[in-house]
């Protein structure tokens, strides 16, 4: 069975470009908030796209082996922390007032914060 | 003829690229949480090229110091963003 | 209400210790089984984290038909995300915007704005009640209602059958 293992490689290249693409948006936004955007979650279907990959690699494994179950365990795992750690982090990074860029058109929560409706968390 | 290993080769030297590009913005970035989101770059990348090592020496137990790793940088994000935003 | 409590989260680490084992041993899986138990009471217990979900057949629909749903949303938010981050001008157009959920239970807020964060150019930048505020890295229009069709309507038709 040549053809799972050239399905699993093909899927591994599919995702180190897009782990590439990532690390591209990582260097070439102008600000912090842009660059999580394209930085690290463009880069989780890369990853999630590379486990599938490296899991149809080792098609010969599949019965004896625990591959499949870490592999999945893995992909659940990026799945729940990586929304989880970018938003802690970017609600960090507006709430020490790292500045937007000079693109950004619209601050819907700063007007709030301005005109009292909610609260800015403070230092308590 | 293009083997399957090669392609896999491939793969992982594109890897490398995008970790040293992400290196570039860990090392130039001016604010700590531009450090902090090149290194959670970093990690997935690092992720994904241990698994592919796991896979090429055919030993599982990488597979467990990826979780692991995971695990951790998790954790670390997440305490480097509440120290950042009130102190420890 | 607590014993559907236990029940999910039983379920959720039998689940995780069956994967990283891959064994039908019946001794691996009477481990697995008190761990699990005693696990599930000693910090489960008193939680209300599950309590929302719905455990019916439709249910169970749904949750396959949101996640089909959310992965093609996430492969055409990648495809986007990749030609803004080539195009030689960089053409984006970033901005905080508010949307307005309808969603009730904390754990289908939870989904939703993690549905939200996962897909590349939106991520939730603060939830306070129903309002959640959104960092977009495409804005093309400001209005409440209007971002809120664009944005969360795709998602929250499923999250509803799903939690109550």
């Amino acid at each position: 069975m040549e053809i799972m293992k050239l399905v699993g490689a093909i899927m591994l290249l599919m995702g180190s470009f897009s782990l590439l693409i990532s690390a591209i948006g990582l260097l070439r936004m102008p600000d912090v908030y842009n660059r999580v955007q394209t930085g690290t979650k463009a880069s989780t279907l890369g990853a999630i796209v590379s486990f599938i990959g490296v899991g149809l690699y080792k098609y010969d494994a599949w019965s004896d082996g625990n591959w499949i179950g870490r592999v999945i365990i893995l992909i659940i795992f990026i799945l729940l922390t990586n929304p989880v750690s970018s938003h802690v982090l970017m609600r960090a990074a507006y709430f020490m007032k790292v500045p937007l860029s000079k693109l950004t058109k619209v601050d819907k929560l700063k007007e709030d914060i301005d005109n009292n409706v909610i609260k800015e968390p403070g230092n308590e | 003829m293009i083997s399957p290993e090669m392609i896999v080769y491939i793969a992982v030297g594109i890897m490398t690229l995008a970790m040293l590009m992400a290196m570039v913005r860990f090392v130039k970035g001016p604010s700590v949480v531009d450090r902090v989101v090149a290194f959670d770059s970093l990690t997935i990348s690092s992720l994904v090229i241990i698994s592919v090592i796991a896979m090429l020496s055919n030993r599982m137990i990488y597979f467990d110091v990826a979780i692991v790793y995971g695990l951790l940088s998790f954790i670390g994000v997440i305490v480097v963003a509440k120290y950042i935003q009130k102190g420890l | 209400m607590k014993t559907k409590n236990l029940i999910v989260s039983f379920l959720v680490l039998m689940i995780a210790w069956l994967l990283l084992n891959w064994t039908i041993d019946p001794v691996n899986i009477v481990i697995g089984a008190a761990i699990s138990l005693f696990l599930s009471v000693v910090f489960c217990s008193n939680c209300d984290l599950f309590t929302s979900i719905n455990l019916t057949p439709k249910a169970f629909a749904y949750t396959f038909m949101y996640l089909v749903v959310f992965i093609v949303e996430l492969i055409k938010a990648n495809i986007d995300v990749t030609k803004r981050v080539l195009s030689p001008s960089l053409p984006i157009n970033p901005g905080i915007v508010k949307v307005k959920t309808k969603l009730k239970s904390k754990m289908a807020r939870l989904i939703l704005a993690d549905s939200i964060t996962l897909t590349p150019g939106t991520f939730t930048l603060q939830v306070e009640g129903d309002t959640f505020y959104i960092h977009w890295i495409n804005v093309d229009n400001e209005d409440v209602e209007k971002v809120t069709e664009e944005l969360v309507a795709k998602f929250e038709k499923y999250l509803e059958v799903l939690y109550d």
